[in-house]
């Protein structure tokens, strides 16, 4: 009876869905036919977040019915995330953006005309054009995340914009890709090749795996915690995965670097780094020694609060058990503003384990290489990208800068940005303080806005053009990152309830409209798919059929063959880091305590919730009824000392004297009593929103006050401060 | 400290029990009453078939008066399903360890039995009806000229009347879930309170037009069939009363009876412990302090004491404090019983 | 015949609410309402805590007091020894939520009485309930209490375990391993 688990495919149907699929009438949630309905499986890859599990999307009577995981992904392993398992609530959700939207009146009156296809794209190509021929090319913009964006960037770049930018650099993993880049000579990607499965000792800084839900490794920490295995969980709130600590340090938020640093200096000082490693990898070790002796556990003591005794056995616990051994590197890492020389330290340590393309450390990854379709060359530019020109102001920025590319739109410097397209990111949410991102706004000739959900920033945009969500449509082919490379295919399960389509479909039009129709040279994306497959020997309807094709097998360890390369200028693990001096940056991270905030303040920090993305799930009737609304964590001494009581409403004023949206209070002892913390995504204001509208409160709005990371431009997150004002 | 959360938000069982409403106590009080008066008429039956007081009340009104409650209570009932076009499913079936298809099966009998009571002095107690169905009278003859089959009627009446009484409280008392209700005083309490607030309605109806001549036509020959003692003079000075004073019994006893429930609760685990806090503060404790306690039972056994001694004039108050008070009981128990639950003593450590 | 239970491994569970959700597609469970949930117990006093996160459902009880107290043989113990509600039988009388030590029923919205059946038609075909094939942390498991080859079955005799109100009587076979 056990080992159930092999999905059996009841079904699988390699359904074409062409461009003309007749839009279906999409019911409410639970009035579905009993289950005796025939069932078809038709295999797809997930878009509740970036980390795209494969899936198989059940239709039941020809609607859809649920999602579960492909036993065949490598990634989830046949078992998604519930955001994933979700998905079917974003087909079925009612605040979908239902056909393309033209601005009548301000910007920001939310005020629609609904249009067709074709008058959106007469209109903007309309605005583009104008824009090219007054500014440039250069001046158009794109903001993205997501596969989709694929074919847009790619027509906006054949028209000749340059500038383009995923806020998961700035806002998010930026500063780590950064630090690792300059340590150890790369980013880690996505996912982090992080083998939990089989490390000996777990480290994670901030990083609360259970409540985030990156598939694969939410899985490997599970095993962990059955293979009893120490886990070091460094965080100033009690998260799921301190809960499954040996060791939770709680610590001072803002003063993590200063714990590194004394766990390097532990290893340094008691011997317990891997000699032979740093040996044949390392780089200028003796000066990075000589500087970590001043960073003692007494020190660091004083500045994180964890006792100098914890700070020696939490070091000894995961420095005796190296290689296998591993610090999480993190991901959304954009905290204090000097990110990425924490997340620089963290690849040092790493480094001192020697866990680099080893089992139970950091494993070498692959991917497969796809062949790739003819495309035309997008024209040159001899103008600087507007984000960050010419390396100047990030002098280490590895990807563009989403802040810097708003400021140049506000500025006008180097040169005006005139346009913005906008795929399927709330930058209101996104990008810190609110007002600035209007200010740039305003400076725009163009806004377009393609999203599945009424994003914040929808309600500012000119055009609206509503894009059918992954379960209903064809994307570019996933390459995936992991221990061993495959390939999967998205493709429709059903038809977009109303007037939306997918974003190839729109960027075929956009070119189209501008004149560059060769910039899409295929009819219809399956053609641009199979060419592909078939010309890297990858069997297409076996894809279509299967959803995955697993790539070659390669060694992921060091002791198995795999190449250890360190892509530093001098090719070595890089201790001390001479690129950094000659910039005028410390070359070993140096700490900075955290601001004290004002009487009566509370620094907010801010994560995740396992049943929602950002701010793109919240009206999501599923996930929504699961979590409706977020609240604000206060321990259980300071809310008795505040008077505050659970389920009381208040409003959050931050230090700039924002006052957010009414919110509840979690009177817990989960969490330091001078913190304060608010799951990300919540306090939806635009009014198609109806179903997620002011529910909870917004951490963006409350977020006026960031720090920029000199190195590489990364935006803090957790830089306000805020004080209770209690509901009348 | 202990923190403990749920994602659990069902509508009715989050975040505490509430399914049944003001239906289920209406049809408890309703249910009781009809209990209480089928004693009191199968006692008077005994009486009548023993030769004394052939045209009381008790054994005339009563019954009709209870068919009646007990459409208001059955209606109630209705109400309170949320399938209810399926209630005929209770009736295909015999569940034997649920108190409520018990229940059900008694109360279809009940039915008859209250029907048959009430013809058997139907011809006298509404005479429109009497004269154009002779048939009627027939039938009344055939119980009321048998002394054994007016027995028979009054043991059968006693016996329905203290099973509708009873099971009421033994489905409640089933539920291991409910620790308020999950003691054995229950269905005592239930048929003693029943009983009073079948007293205390019968001596309200007593007391409706007294003196007038009793109206003979449809609806007011109707009215009066169920209220009006036969004939146009008031009800015995005697038989009021006695009512009276089985009353005042009946609450002492009733009284008695809760003490006993909150004692045996109060020495019960933890959970029994929290479910008559519940009842005696918080919430429920206004309403069980001065609803059920003070003005459902000490006030009328007051006032009926002072009636009885002569030292306050005789009105309807006392009947209709007890009458409240009776609802009250129920209210209380049906609502704060849904919220009390078992406390895991594991989960408090 | 087998003597189907669920085993759950607490220390493994991190309350994402995949089962819940996995549930409500798998069984068109109405938006509001859930057959399943989580519920986290905190202990102790800010820095030292602890945390138990447990995913709950109907037990189906091996001494159902829902089963007992319902006037129409509505709900009942099935072939598979597990308790279901005949939804054209329920009356919706409600007295088998008050019976109910978990709170685990809740009266649809079509008026009859739902909750958790262990998704009995994905056990008649061989596979797990959908909560246990959807978990990413693989900390439930389903199959055979008799079969001491189960893992349900090795699980218990080797890991210590507990069950929800065990002083109720009800002998519920959900087992919560700690």
């Amino acid at each position: 009876m056990e080992h159930l688990s092999r999905r059996k495919f009841l079904q699988i149907s390699a359904a074409t869905f062409g461009a003309g699929a007749v839009a279906t009438q999409v019911a409410p949630l639970s009035s579905a036919a009993g289950a005796a309905g025939e069932v078809k499986a038709i295999p797809t890859f997930c878009e509740m977040c970036f980390w795209r599990c494969g899936g198989l999307a059940y239709v039941r009577d020809g609607r859809l019915w649920k999602f579960e995981g492909n036993p065949l992904d490598p990634q989830s392993r046949g078992r998604l995330c519930p955001r994933g398992t979700g998905a079917v609530g974003s087909h079925y959700d009612p605040d979908r953006l239902r056909q393309p939207l033209l601005r009548k009146g301000g910007r920001g009156k939310e005020q629609w005309a609904a249009v067709s296809w074709d008058e959106a794209f007469s209109f903007i190509a309309e605005k583009m054009k104008a824009v090219k021929s007054a500014h440039g090319a250069e001046s158009i913009a794109m903001f993205n995340h997501g596969v989709g964006a694929r074919f847009l960037l790619h027509v906006l770049r054949s028209y000749g914009a340059i500038n383009y930018a995923g806020p998961s650099f700035a806002q998010c993993r930026g500063p780590r890709d950064v630090g690792f880049t300059l340590t150890m000579g790369t980013d880690l990607g996505s996912p982090e090749p992080t083998d939990i499965e089989n490390t000996d000792c777990l480290v994670l800084i901030g990083s609360h795996l259970g409540e985030n839900m990156h598939n694969l490794q939410v899985q490997e920490f599970a095993n962990a915690v059955e293979r009893r295995i120490p886990i070091i969980v460094v965080d100033p709130r009690y998260s799921v995965a301190a809960s499954k600590a040996k060791h939770w340090l709680p610590i001072r938020p803002g003063t993590d670097l200063a714990l590194l640093l004394a766990w390097m200096n532990v290893l340094v000082s008691e011997g317990l780094y891997d000699r032979e490693f740093v040996a044949k990898y390392g780089l200028v070790f003796d000066k990075f020694a000589a500087e970590i002796r001043q960073y003692t556990p007494d020190w660091a003591a004083e500045q994180t609060g964890i006792d100098a005794p914890t700070i020696r056995a939490t070091a000894r616990e995961f420095a005796i058990r190296r290689p296998a051994s591993l610090i999480h590197p993190g991901r959304r890492v954009n905290w204090n503003g000097d990110d990425a020389q924490r997340s620089r330290a963290i690849a040092l340590l790493n480094a001192l384990l020697g866990n680099w393309g080893r089992r139970g450390g950091i494993y070498i990854n692959h991917h497969v290489e796809l062949a790739a379709f003819p495309l035309p060359k997008y024209p040159k530019s001899d103008k600087p990208k507007a984000d960050n020109p010419s390396l100047e102001r990030y002098p280490f920025a590895t990807e563009s800068v989403t802040t810097g590319l708003r400021e140049t739109t506000i500025t006008g410097k180097p040169y005006p940005i005139k346009a913005w397209w906008v795929y399927s990111t709330d930058l209101i949410h996104a990008l810190p303080n609110e007002a600035e991102t209007l200010k740039a706004i305003d400076q725009l000739d163009l806004l377009v806005v393609v999203d599945t959900m009424p994003s914040e920033i929808a309600g500012y945009a000119d055009v609206v053009l509503p894009e059918d969500m992954f379960l209903e449509r064809y994307d570019e082919l996933l390459a995936g990152w992991g221990r061993q490379g495959w390939v999967a295919l998205r493709q429709p399960v059903v038809s977009a309830p109303a007037d939306q389509k997918p974003a190839w479909w729109m960027a075929k039009q956009l070119a189209e409209k501008l004149g560059i129709p060769e910039a899409m040279p295929f009819k219809h994306i399956e053609e641009y798919l199979a060419y592909r497959c078939e010309k890297s020997n990858i069997d297409f309807a076996k894809l279509k059929a299967e959803g995955i094709v697993m790539g070659p097998k390669e060694p992921i360890y060091a002791e198995d063959g795999a190449a250890i390369e360190f892509g530093t200028p001098s090719g070595k693990v890089e201790f001390w880091s001479d690129q950094l001096k000659q910039a005028g940056f410390d070359p070993v991270p140096n700490f900075t305590p955290p601001e004290k905030p004002a009487e009566g303040y509370f620094p907010l920090i801010t994560g995740r919730a396992p049943v929602h993305t950002f701010s793109r799930t919240q009206s999501n009737p599923l996930l929504a009824s699961l979590m409706p609304e977020n609240s604000v964590w206060v321990n259980g001494g300071t809310a008795a000392r505040l008077g505050l009581k659970n389920g009381q409403v208040v409003k959050l004023k931050n230090q700039d004297g924002v006052v957010g949206q009414p919110v509840k209070v979690k009177v817990t002892q989960r969490i330091r009593p001078d913190t304060v913390y608010m799951v990300y995504g919540f306090g939806h204001t635009n009014k198609m929103r109806k179903h997620a509208f002011m529910k909870g409160a917004s951490v963006a709005q409350l977020t006026t006050r960031y720090k920029t990371d000199p190195l590489m431009g990364g935006t803090s997150l957790h830089s306000n401060f805020v004080t209770f004002v209690k509901e009348g | 400290m202990l923190e403990v959360t749920t994602t659990r938000h069902n509508p009715g069982i989050d975040p505490s029990l509430h399914v049944w409403g003001w239906e289920i106590p209406l049809y408890l009080f309703v249910g009781g009453m009809v209990a209480g008066m089928m004693i009191f008429a199968g006692w008077a039956m005994l009486r009548t078939a023993r030769g004394d007081d052939t045209k009381t009340f008790f054994s005339v009104q009563t019954p009709l008066l209870g068919f009646m409650l007990l459409n208001l209570g059955m209606l109630a009932l209705l109400l309170d399903l949320a399938h209810p076009l399926y209630v005929w499913a209770v009736y295909i079936t015999f569940q034997p360890a649920s108190p409520m298809s018990w229940g059900s099966w008694v109360l279809l009998a009940v039915y008859g039995i209250l029907l048959v009571s009430a013809l058997v002095r139907l011809p006298e107690s509404w005479p429109w009806l009497g004269e154009r169905v002779p048939v009627l009278a027939k039938a009344s003859q055939y119980f009321t000229g048998s002394p054994a089959r007016m027995r028979w009627l009054g043991y059968i009446n006693i016996g329905f009347g203290i099973a509708v009484g009873i099971y009421t409280g033994i489905l409640l008392n089933t539920m291991v879930a409910r620790p308020l209700w999950n003691t054995s005083v229950l269905p005592l309490l239930f048929l003693v309170s029943g009983l009073s607030a079948a007293a205390a309605a019968m001596h309200l109806a007593s007391r409706v037009f007294p003196g007038r001549p009793a109206p003979l036509s449809l609806v007011g020959g109707a009215f009066a069939a169920m209220t009006q003692p036969i004939g146009p003079q008031p009800p015995e000075k005697s038989t009021v009363n006695a009512l009276i004073r089985a009353d005042v019994a009946l609450l002492a006893v009733e009284l008695v009876l809760i003490a006993l429930l909150l004692m045996s609760l109060a020495t019960s685990t933890l959970s029994q412990i929290e479910a008559a806090r519940l009842l005696l503060s918080g919430k429920f404790g206004l309403v069980f302090w001065v609803g059920v306690v003070a003005v459902g039972i000490l006030l009328p056994i007051v006032l009926q004491a002072l009636e009885l001694s002569h030292r306050i004039p005789h009105t309807v108050i006392p009947a209709v404090l007890v009458l409240v008070g009776g609802f009250a009981l129920r209210w209380v128990l049906v609502n704060a019983g849904q919220a009390s639950e078992i406390v895991s003593t594991a989960a408090r450590l | 015949m087998a003597r189907y239970g669920m085993v759950i491994d607490t220390t493994k569970c991190v309350g994402c609410m995949d089962c819940v959700v996995a549930c409500q597609t798998e069984n068109d469970v109405p938006v509001g309402y859930a057959r399943d949930w989580i519920t986290t117990t905190v202990r102790g006093e800010f820095p030292k805590l602890t945390m138990e996160i447990r995913t709950e459902r109907c037990n189906h009880c091996e001494n159902p007091p829902c089963v007992a107290c319902c006037p129409t043989g509505a709900s009942h113990v099935n072939d598979l020894g597990l308790v279901k509600v005949k939804a054209n039988r329920c009356i919706g009388c409600k007295a088998c939520i008050s019976a109910c030590p978990y709170g685990a029923r809740y009266v649809h919205p079509k008026g009859y009485v739902d909750k958790c059946t262990f998704c009995d038609h994905r056990v008649r075909d061989g596979r797990s309930p959908a909560c246990v094939s959807v978990c990413p942390t693989h900390c439930m498991h389903f199959g055979d209490l008799d079969d001491p080859n189960s893992t349900v079955a090795t699980l218990l005799r080797t890991r210590k375990w507990h069950v929800l109100l065990p002083e109720a009587g009800t002998r519920p076979r959900v087992f919560y391993l700690t």
